[in-house]
């Protein structure tokens, strides 16, 4: 009698598939649906980052970080303007500290707005996103009134943010906060509670505590695991020591818990923006050293030493003194950190880049081994992946 | 001569009419169910839906359709064309061949056979064939696993179907559909077999492939599941013959359990109404009720679905049939021989 033989299915999960999430391209070895291997590949949306910044001045260097992880482009630019600050010694005045801190978390709020509802729509579920894309476009409103863009801000800068917020718009936060809180409990009815949801998310990508450590975790992978580990806690920037907020933990550490964990963290995001808020000190919004930030204009109208720093700013930049750091901040996605070597010219010597989703999205395969095919849709939602950061 | 006219043409004729004043009312409907489908899920996501082309939108089924009619028909290198064009061929024509046998309204119905519900059943049986080969003939890895999933899943939740039917003929004692109705004057069936009528709402919409159960096209994980291939009329042809199939599967739940054209009470203002119209309105109640599911939930996995067909609906309907059938006979409520 002829031998059984049993084949794998292999088959290319993208890079022009609905649920990757941009340009993933993943090779999946099927045994009929369940999936037996899953092979990441990247490089679809290399842009080169990192090597262009070593020819960028710090200034121009800043809006790239917009462009990483595009769904919270404000947290990217804070990474960058932190490692900058540190190489310079100095430290963004108090009311740019709590804008910035408003600012990360808005930009959290969005992020996940973003993420949970596109990942619902992933495992089916198409009316929570149309939802979320309202409340989410409102919060873009509040980046534009800031910035000037409603995407790629180029907001935080080092020593500061670029200007201060415009009048009126602190009460606008306020309206957009309960606007996002009310946006919460109703994703949570369609969601949360629908069994089919918690059918197609508990106990699947399933990782422990130890596991999401080796693999490189962060963020709210890494805490739904069970792992109370969050950067504005453990080593606090900016204004978040002042700040009063809880860090919400898993249990189980599946698709589940990372989307429950997220929910919490919106909470908490909204928590901190009002206190924010609250607490908004006055003051200037960036350091009163003109060799770093340019000069008021009106000044610049009377004194010549600020025309020249204007001039000098804005062709030479401003020389670094030659160092290296590791700065991180918290991200939506995790740990996203930049580490910075200057050689003391107006240009980094290196920049590299450490993005949450590149740690996430070599877990796939461990992830998704012995799942089904739909399975991988919902795990690869609930890692949050954004090529922009991954392939930098 | 007079005999072949009288015998064979003109019966003929008005067979074609019959099927002409049925067809054309369906197309219509199928068209205007994809402007409803869009224009009510749109006021559940907040959005507006179709409003540009003609009043309030109502002209986008035709645009979209003189669309797709215009577009080139592309035919994969891969694929077999003989039966990649068949397939939504096969799937178009079953989605029609089955409103043979639906009665409308009293006495108005093309085929007023005596083994109705069977001839539904095995027409609907048959609509499987146009996916299968659809996946097949596609020769594409994502059509191939949607053309499957989707072969096992009317399998599954044909058979849990048949079990909530039988209940409804034991009921009745016909399987003429017009006799079903019939039966129903003084009661409607979705009362005393309240749960095969919910059994049998969730069976049709997998059975249709619908939401949550739309695996075989689930957008997310396979593209376009069994039609990823397909574009312009083989694609329409598809697309109609799902919503014509949705339209057969409410009306046939309207005509099992919410007593067909008659009214909801027999009283002076409700039988002014025209039966036509009372099926019209329930069956878009129940139409309703698809596009209401279709913004609501998730989707299931394929062995979550498998396991709700044969663990959870089988059994039920099954026992259900048990249940009615002894009760049946030990109150002596069986429908008297036909």
């Amino acid at each position: 009698m002829a031998e059984t033989r049993s084949e794998t299915f292999t088959m290319n999960f993208g890079p022009q598939h609905p649920a990757t999430h941009g340009v993933l391209r993943l090779v999946l070895d099927l045994s009929g649906e369940v999936v037996e291997r899953a092979d990441p590949h990247i490089g679809l949306l290399h842009r080169g980052t990192e090597k262009l910044i070593e020819y960028k001045t710090y200034m121009q260097a800043l809006p790239y970080f917009d462009r990483l992880d595009y769904t919270s482009p404000m947290s990217e630019e804070h990474g960058f303007a932190l490692a900058v600050e540190k190489l310079l010694g100095i430290e963004a005045p108090p009311r740019a500290q709590y804008i910035r801190a408003m600012y990360a978390e808005i930009t959290r709020v969005l992020n996940h707005i973003l993420n949970l509802t596109s990942y619902a729509m992933d495992v089916g579920a198409m009316t929570p996103i149309l939802w979320g894309f309202e409340i989410r476009e409102r919060g873009m409103e509040l980046y534009e009134r800031a910035s000037g863009a409603r995407m790629h801000a180029n907001y935080f800068r080092p020593g500061g943010v670029a200007c201060d917020l415009p009048a009126g718009l602190t009460d606008r936060i306020a309206v957009w906060c309960d606007e996002a809180s009310a946006f919460i409990v109703d994703m949570e009815r369609m969601l949360t509670g629908n069994r089919i949801f918690r059918q197609r998310t508990v106990d699947i990508g399933v990782i422990d505590e130890e596991d999401a450590i080796a693999w490189g975790f962060s963020g709210p992978c890494l805490r739904a695991s069970g792992v109370p580990w969050d950067l504005r806690k453990a080593q606090p920037y900016d204004c978040y020591a002042d700040l009063d907020f809880d860090i919400p933990v898993g249990k189980n550490g599946d698709c589940f818990d990372r989307y429950l964990v997220r929910v919490e963290e919106m909470r908490q995001s909204i928590r901190i923006i009002r206190q924010c808020l609250q607490k908004l000190p006055g003051g200037p919004v960036k350091v009163d050293d003109h060799k770093i930030s340019p000069p008021p204009r009106a000044e610049m109208k009377r004194s010549m030493e600020a025309l020249i720093h204007h001039f000098k700013l804005f062709t030479e930049g401003y020389h670094v003194p030659a160092g290296e750091t590791y700065s991180a901040v918290e991200a939506p996605k995790g740990e996203f950190a930049v580490y910075l070597i200057s050689d003391g010219t107006n240009r980094p010597y290196r920049c590299h880049i450490r993005s949450p989703g590149f740690a996430h999205l070599q877990a796939t395969d461990k992830l998704s081994k012995g799942h089904m095919l739909a399975d991988m849709t919902a795990i690869i939602g609930s890692l949050d992946i954004v090529f922009g950061e991954i392939d930098r | 001569m007079a005999e072949f006219w009288t015998d064979f043409l003109w019966p003929l004729i008005l067979i074609l009419v019959k099927i002409l004043a049925f067809i054309l009312p369906l197309l219509l409907a199928v068209a205007y169910l994809t402007y409803a489908e869009r224009k009510v899920i749109a006021a559940m996501h907040l959005r507006k839906g179709p409003n540009v082309v003609g009043p309030f939108g109502l002209l986008q089924p035709m645009a979209d359709g003189l669309k797709l009619f215009i577009k080139e028909t592309v035919v994969p290198t891969g694929a077999n064309p003989v039966v990649f064009l068949m397939a939504p061929v096969v799937t178009f024509t079953l989605a029609l061949v089955g409103w043979a046998v639906i009665p409308v309204s009293e006495g108005w119905v093309v085929a007023d056979i005596n083994v109705g519900i069977l001839y539904l059943f095995a027409v609907s049986s048959l609509g499987i064939y146009g996916i299968i080969m659809a996946g097949w003939a596609s020769n594409s890895k994502y059509a191939f696993l949607g053309g499957l999933r989707s072969a096992a899943q009317m399998v599954s939740y044909e058979v849990s179907i048949g079990f909530i039917i039988v209940t409804v003929l034991l009921s009745a004692g016909s399987l003429n559909l017009s006799q079903i109705v019939r039966a129903q004057s003084g009661l409607w069936y979705c009362i005393p077999h309240f749960p095969m009528f919910v059994l049998f709402l969730i069976s049709a919409l997998a059975e249709t492939n619908r939401t949550p159960f739309d695996l075989p096209e689930a957008e997310s994980e396979l593209v376009g599941g069994y039609n990823t291939e397909y574009s312009a009329m083989t694609f329409a042809m598809f697309f109609l013959g799902e919503y014509a199939n949705m339209i057969l599967m409410s009306s046939l739940c309207v005509i099992l359990f919410l007593g067909g054209w008659l009214p909801p009470i027999a009283v002076a203002p409700f039988t002014w109404i025209p039966g036509v119209i009372w099926f019209a309105l329930k069956v878009s109640a129940v139409l309703f009720f698809y596009l209401w599911a279709r913004a609501t939930l998730p989707r299931y996995r394929y062995d979550q679905l498998m396991r709700l067909g044969w663990k959870v609906f089988l059994p039920m309907s099954l026992g259900w049939v048990v249940i009615t059938a002894v009760a049946l006979h030990l109150f002596g409520w069986l429908p008297p021989r036909a």
